[in-house]
């Protein structure tokens, strides 16, 4: 399981496990990292899961797709490695991977 | 409405359009039967045309997602007539609401700032004093009307502070909601002609503070920030006023009846409140799920601009299409014990009250904090309890969750 670095606005850091499969909305929430609201359970409609993917994994990790770029044209303070937490969903090698998240989710 | 006469009426008939349900509460039941035994509804005949009812949580957030099929061009509501008036030079209402992308975008940005959490903390001590204010001097022991003695003034007061609105002139944002909300025999409009005026002297007040605006420095209130940026300047007078209306309704009649709801949650669930009193820490989740039990906007209406397969129905182009958040909320297929109020439920923020896309309200996050200012001080003042001492009124809308009147005694 890759080991995944969640950085809160504060720097608080949080790591955890991730197991492959699930979205890293769903592993904040399901491991209570404040920070990451996931109001609309993951279907790429409130944008409250907005997170900034570290630039060493942006590549990787790549840019969101044409609907998920619209709502987060609704997130606060929106860059250019920005994504919705809910469309990444966890691969294998992707051990190291480092997110950070927002001062607060609009 | 008997459980009896209500499983004889064959579903296909029911018709959800008639506020009337709404004033007397009734609505639980009848959506517990469509989304039981038709969640994509099409009802074929009402006051206000035909329509389909989309009950189902995931149904709802398909519908609100896509606003590529479902369009929100003056079709936000089941009687469009509200929106556009009667009359060829009638004041719009509605703003970017009512609009689709890109002209919604363009609009919705120009009051973002204003809601954004970076903003609305400046505004946190402001309406924790003006709380505590009005709850120190309400009567203990005497019956009150809670929705008019603290809902209306407490959201009267934050929404003038926010829209940098006189604080002297404040219940007049309550009039215009009011009007903006209604419609003719509701108790508060009488004609559409009386109802234009009053809007028309609505859009004159704010053209007139946005000039006043215009020639200060800029400020973080709403009407500053509309003034002031290149896109809000960019707007037509008609255009302004209008996106002033969805913001007079979204800021007030969401809070204050979501402030009513507070009450009559905890009344109803003597058990939540003692585990709140108990641990004031559940007061996040608890705004949540009172946000989501009482649903303040029911419904949001769209038009379908393509023909549209959803739970095996074929929806066709041209048709209206309502979003019943009110009964998404209580999908027992979504969400576990959907019909009870419990502070600390698991995903207490997945709820349909918000709604969902491009159009989710953009006051959220100010909702929250005016709730959770409120609980936070209801519990400072150490009360044991508040009682409801009568059943309160519901307002005759299907769009507005509306609490008119709320008596209550405040227990030492
Ligand atoms: S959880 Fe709603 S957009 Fe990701």
């Amino acid at each position: 399981m890759p080991k995944v670095t969640y950085i809160e606005a504060s720097g608080a850091e949080h790591f955890v496990d991730a197991p492959t499969g699930l979205s890293a909305m769903e592993v904040a929430i399901d491991n209570s990292i404040p920070g990451i609201d996931g109001d609309c359970g993951g279907q790429a409609a409130c944008a409250t899961c907005h997170v900034f993917v570290d630039e060493a994994w942006s590549e990787e990790v790549g840019g969101p797709s044409a609907h998920e770029a619209q709502m987060l044209e609704l997130a606060e303070g929106a860059q250019q490695n920005s994504r919705l937490a809910c469309q990444i969903n966890f691969r294998s090698d992707w051990d190291g991977l480092v997110l950070r998240m927002p001062a607060a989710q609009f | 409405m008997e459980d009896l006469a209500l499983d004889a009426l064959p579903a296909e008939g029911l018709d959800v359009s008639d506020p009337s349900i709404f004033a007397q509460n009734l609505q639980g039941p009848i959506f517990e039967r469509l989304r039981r035994e038709d969640p994509v509804h099409y009802c074929s005949k009402s006051p206000y045309g035909p329509y389909w009812s989309v009950t189902r949580y995931k149904d709802i957030i398909e519908v609100d997602s896509n606003h590529g099929a479902f369009s929100s061009a003056g079709a936000t509501s089941l009687d469009e007539v509200r929106a556009k008036g009667v009359s060829a030079d009638a004041t719009p209402i509605g703003g970017f609401l009512s609009m689709d992308p890109p002209g919604h975008g363009a609009q919705r940005k120009i009051v973002t700032p204003a809601l954004a959490p970076s903003n609305l903390v400046k505004f946190q001590d402001l309406i924790r004093e003006r709380t505590r204010g009005v709850l120190g001097t309400l009567p203990i022991g005497e019956e009150f009307d809670w929705a008019k003695t603290v809902s209306v003034e407490l959201t009267m007061l934050m929404l003038a502070t926010l829209l940098g609105f006189p604080s002297e002139g404040r219940l007049r944002l309550k009039r215009w909601s009011d009007i903006i909300a209604g419609v003719p025999g509701d108790g508060v409009v009488e004609s559409w002609e009386q109802r234009d005026q009053e809007l028309k002297e609505m859009a004159r007040t704010f053209l007139m503070l946005r000039d006043e605006r215009r020639a200060q420095e800029p400020a973080s209130d709403l009407l500053s920030i509309m003034a002031h940026s290149p896109e809000g300047q960019a707007l037509s007078d008609m255009e302004f006023a209008s996106n002033v209306s969805i913001l007079i309704v979204g800021g007030n009649d969401t809070t204050r009846n979501s402030m009513s709801a507070t009450v009559m949650s905890f009344h109803e669930n003597p058990g939540e409140w003692a585990k709140l009193k108990a641990n004031p820490a559940m007061i996040d989740s608890a705004v949540s799920e009172i946000i989501r039990c009482h649903t303040p906007i029911m419904s949001q209406g769209r038009r379908a601009t393509q023909d549209y397969e959803l739970g095996g129905k074929t929806i066709r182009k041209g048709d209206k299409v309502m979003m019943w958040y009110i009964s998404g909320n209580r999908d027992e297929t979504a969400i576990r014990d959907a019909d009870r109020f419990i502070i600390d439920r698991q995903n207490p923020r997945h709820h349909l009250s918000f709604g969902f896309g491009i159009h989710r309200c953009l006051g959220n996050r100010l909702a929250d904090m005016q709730l959770r200012i409120l609980l936070e001080e209801i519990l400072a003042q150490g009360w044991s309890r508040i009682e409801v001492t009568q059943p309160p009124q519901f307002a005759q809308s299907s769009s507005v969750r509306g609490v008119r009147s709320l008596p209550v005694r405040i227990h030492p």
